[in-house]
């Protein structure tokens, strides 16, 4: 941290240098213009080539630069576009509508804004307590040599396609559940209605399962992050007022990242929003809104999977496209609600591959 | 600097600590080792719980995949549907295929448009920049293959391994040029300037001194997400689609190894769920060996 | 461990003999520290006496804030240190298995070399969390440590009407002095520090610097300097470290007007680093 600070000085210091020296620099137009010495000749010659090279190369890197923009307003127009006609004839019904049956022609997002909020919420709620106590674990109380390859297996975690926990939990985290979990979880919670209803085994639980494993590990990389961020010398003046480590955590480390670490939490919410392939996979698929959480439910994105590509009418079509746009829209929020908290304190966005660990010992 | 003269004595007594003060802090120290140990014991706890999917996943895909991954496996074509037996290799190629398709169109805009982030002086237009990049990071990939299907494939009136690998380089170029600007960060100012100095027009200094300094943290960075976006499945869907027959022509369907895994698990054929799992395997080790191979490329650069 | 260090009466640890003022605060034994495979300090013996001020200089990198960090046992949260000798606080050895370092840092306070209050705190939040964690909940004897201390530091007038404020509020100099506060709240009986002033302007270093000579009235400090100007004004004793080993250690007047080792005097005279 302190490292960056510092390359972030200097950097800072060079920019001005920099631009002091470009401006006195031959090859610059303006100044050339101000600078035709004689002997200067051979100068203006290379420099108008250089110039030219310049010029180019300069376009090239504002057109890679703000492709970015492109890319947001293609994003925005297609989607727009293609449900256009949904938009105009239901407008904001459509998000309020509970039946979907694209054969009679009736569309209402409900069921799929119901399926994906809860199955997410549910993933958080298990995967945030769980995402922080590892990161805690992994910079406060682990012994050091453990640290790296816990932390090399979380990484990993993070790599795993969606369509391969999709895969595992169809053929293996199902079954289990069905046989195993959801009856134990009725016998012990059947009074509650959540827990209610007969078990298939594919359910919004289990899909809030499988989304709960894939933003653990990028919440825990997150947490982990924010967590080293915390200035080394707080850790210290509690340690050195006799604390225990966890004491250091309550006194020194979480209330200087509490925002940022549920910045993480709602950036993992915005990863859970936006799960397809895996909660396709168990989630059930059926357009109903049913208390049970062993019951099927659908979500935004796994409608998309399942019917873009076989949307035959036109109207079909442009709802699949409000459905996409509201995804979009949904997450949109969430990201940026997730960013404001975690910009609240100063760091991020290193290059974790390259940020080096920081060494508190000998100055 | 007067109050210290009159500053009560320090010199705690006997009595004073051997009154309420110590008791308390006594009793107290029982307490504070317990909830210690006990939160230390809850955080293990939890790394394990975290942890042990992943392993959970590996167990299944090797005792379940790994006998159907045969030489046939990775070298043969689909057989029609109903027969058992064949392979995954069109997938496996067609993956292939559509990442070098990603990183051809997403590597130098991400690359180029992460030099521009580090060279640009405006620091408003540089966060709008950056804001966006995030942004289009949190959109769900499948809204990628929705948007290219309207854009391509309906202009096209064909899915295609074209539109596939677009679909993938626009979730690549956000990504690639945000760690290409961080990667450049670390390059130190003194270099550059000393580019300069020499009299280096400014696309040589970056060219040459800058990006020559950062290259291995670039190409990590690109593979990076090479290795992420060969796992994506949901915006090869309308865009690729997918094909049961060798193609390595770009503006026809294209196999990919993601999107046969997904068809196949969702099939009804128990043969078909084999391979699905023999292809999760070879995909999981493919991702894994990347990030394993990157990881310990990154860790060996010097400061 | 526990059971013995959580018996007041076992060990001196969690309180019993108090220091005498003939007996060393610190028997330091050859003491040896490695960050990995680098040896930073090679078998260092040392005493430090009760009640007085002990300066330790040296050129950077030669291993004084390794030493200071040795007296806490604060060198167990870096990954890789291995420390080894006999440090003794007040005669018990402080690396012994049964001690629990949790009570030794409650007896050993610390002063680092930026401020550091907490910053989610107020100042007197601040001054109290010491006493707070110990498990003390008595009203009276907190307000009365949090003015004794505060007092002791030499911050009571200037913030006794703002006890709520902030701690990151006050200035660079104020901060540290309440940081002084802070680690006196709870008692110590050895201050170390770290060059305590090297972040302050002049004024605010003169102020800790009398502090420091006020407190060692009543406590053993460690002073870690770079500057042989405040090791001169402030210390009584004064070791000189390079290259990891302690190459002289004696009254400060003696060391810095009569040195007797050669190397000594080059590092006083200014002749490297």
């Amino acid at each position: 941290m302190r490292r960056r600070e510092r390359h972030a000085g200097a950097f800072r210091a060079l920019r001005t240098q920099r631009d002091q020296t470009v401006n006195d620099h031959p090859s610059d137009p303006l100044s050339i213009a101000h600078s035709a010495a004689p002997g200067a000749g051979s100068l203006t010659a290379s420099a108008g080539f250089g110039s030219l090279l310049d010029g180019g190369f300069r376009i090239l890197i504002a057109g890679a630069g703000l492709s970015v923009f492109a890319l947001a307003g293609l994003l925005g127009w297609e989607l727009y576009r293609g449900a256009e006609k949904a938009l105009s004839r239901y407008g904001v019904g459509f998000l309020t509508g509970s039946h979907w049956d694209p054969v009679a022609g009736r569309f209402g997002a409900l069921p799929f804004l119901y399926g994906t909020f809860v199955s997410s919420t549910i993933a958080l709620l298990l995967a945030f307590p769980l995402s922080v106590a590892t990161a805690l674990s992994l910079t406060e109380f682990a012994p050091f040599w453990i640290r790296r390859p816990v932390r090399a297996l979380v990484d990993l975690m993070a790599a795993v396609p969606s369509v391969v926990w999709g895969l595992w939990a169809m053929f293996e985290m199902v079954p289990w559940l069905r046989q195993a979990a959801f009856p134990f979880l009725q016998r012990a919670f059947g009074w509650i209605p959540l827990f209610q209803g007969p078990i298939y085994g594919v359910s919004l639980l289990a899909g809030a399962l499988i989304i709960a494993m894939m933003i653990t590990p990028i919440i825990t990389s997150l947490a982990i992050e924010i967590l080293r961020a915390v200035p080394p010398m707080l850790r210290e003046a509690a340690w050195a007022l006799g604390a225990t480590r966890w004491e250091v955590i309550r006194v020194a480390v979480l209330p200087y990242v509490r925002s940022a670490l549920v910045g993480a939490g709602v950036l993992g919410l915005g990863r859970a929003l936006g799960e397809t392939m895996a909660v396709t996979m168990v989630i059930g698929n059926r357009p109903e809104i049913l208390l049970s959480l062993f019951a099927p439910g659908y979500t935004l994105a796994s409608v998309l999977v399942n019917e873009f590509a076989e949307a035959t009418s036109e109207e079909h079509l442009a709802a699949l496209f409000e459905i996409g746009l509201t995804l979009v829209a949904v997450t949109l929020v969430v990201n940026f609600l997730a960013r404001l908290l975690i910009h609240n304190i100063p760091f991020f966005f290193a290059p974790r591959t390259l940020r080096t660990q920081p060494m508190e010992g000998e100055r | 600097m007067s109050a210290s003269g009159s500053a009560p004595s320090p010199e705690w007594s006997r009595e004073r600590r051997a009154s309420g003060e110590e008791r308390a802090t006594a009793r107290r120290f029982r307490v504070r080792k317990i909830l210690d140990r006990f939160f230390q014991l809850l955080s293990l706890l939890a790394s394990v719980a975290v942890i042990s999917p992943l392993l959970l996943v590996f167990v299944f895909l090797l005792s379940s995949g790994g006998s159907s991954l045969t030489w046939d496996f990775l070298t043969q074509l689909p057989k029609p549907v109903g027969e058992t037996g064949g392979g995954m290799a069109n997938a496996i190629v067609g993956s292939c295929i559509l990442v070098a398709i990603a990183i051809v169109i997403g590597a130098p805009i991400g690359v180029l448009g992460g030099v521009f982030l580090y060279e640009h002086k405006e620091p408003r237009l540089r966060a709008a920049i950056r804001f966006t990049a995030d942004v289009l990071n949190g959109v769900p990939s499948i809204i990628w293959g929705i948007v290219v299907y309207s854009w391509v494939v309906l202009r096209m009136k064909t899915f295609s391994g074209l539109a596939g690998g677009l679909a993938l380089s626009f979730i690549m170029i956000p990504l690639i040029l945000r760690t290409t600007e961080d990667v450049l960060r670390l390059v130190p100012p003194a270099y550059r300037e000393a580019g300069l100095a020499l009299g280096l027009r400014r696309s040589q200094v970056i060219l040459h001194i800058v990006l020559a300094t950062a290259r291995r943290g670039i190409v990590t960075g690109v593979l990076l997400s090479a290795a992420r976006v060969a796992g994506e499945t949901a915006p090869l869907l309308f865009t690729a689609f997918g094909n049961r027959v060798w193609t390595a022509r770009l503006q026809e369907p294209m196999a990919a190894l993601p999107l046969q895994i997904f068809t196949y698990a969702i099939s009804p054929y128990p043969d078909w769920h084999r391979q699905a799992w023999a292809g999760a395997l070879v995909l999981l080790a493919l991702v894994f060996l990347m990030n394993l191979a990157l990881r310990l490329l990154s860790r060996g650069k010097p400061e | 461990m526990t059971g013995s260090a959580a018996d007041p009466k076992r060990t001196a640890l969690a309180g019993g003999a108090l220091p005498q003022k003939s007996q060393p605060a610190f028997q330091i034994e050859d003491l040896h520290v490695w960050f990995g495979n680098r040896a930073v300090l090679h078998g260092v013996s040392l005493e430090i006496p009760a009640r007085h001020v002990t300066g330790i200089i040296g050129p950077s990198g030669c291993g004084k804030s390794t030493f200071l960090r040795a007296l806490n046992r604060m060198h167990e949260f870096t990954p890789g240190v291995r420390v080894q000798g006999k440090v003794r606080l007040f005669g018990e050895d402080i690396y012994e298995p049964r001690v629990d370092p949790i009570l030794l840092r409650r007896r050993v306070g610390m002063v680092f070399q930026k401020s550091n209050p907490f910053p989610t705190m107020s100042i007197q939040e601040n001054v109290l969390v010491g006493l707070r964690l110990a498990g003390i909940r008595n009203r009276g004897l907190l307000e009365e440590r949090l003015e004794e201390a505060l007092r002791m530091a030499a911050l009571w007038n200037e913030v006794r009407d703002r006890l709520h404020a902030p701690g990151t509020e006050l200035s660079g100099g104020q901060q540290q002095r309440l940081c002084i506060a802070r680690a006196l709240a709870v008692h110590p009986e050895v201050l170390l520090m770290d060059e305590p002033c090297s972040a302050l302007d002049p004024i605010a270093t003169a102020q800790i610097e009398s502090l420091i000579r006020d407190l060692r009235e009543h406590y053993s400090i460690v002073l870690v300097t770079h500057n042989l100007q405040e090791a001169g004004r402030t210390a009584d004793f004064t070791a000189f470290f390079l290259e990891g080993k302690l190459i002289e250690f004696e009254s400060t007047k003696k060391l810095f007007t009569n040195p007797s080792r050669k190397q000594t005097e080059d590092y006083l005279t200014g002749r490297f680093e």
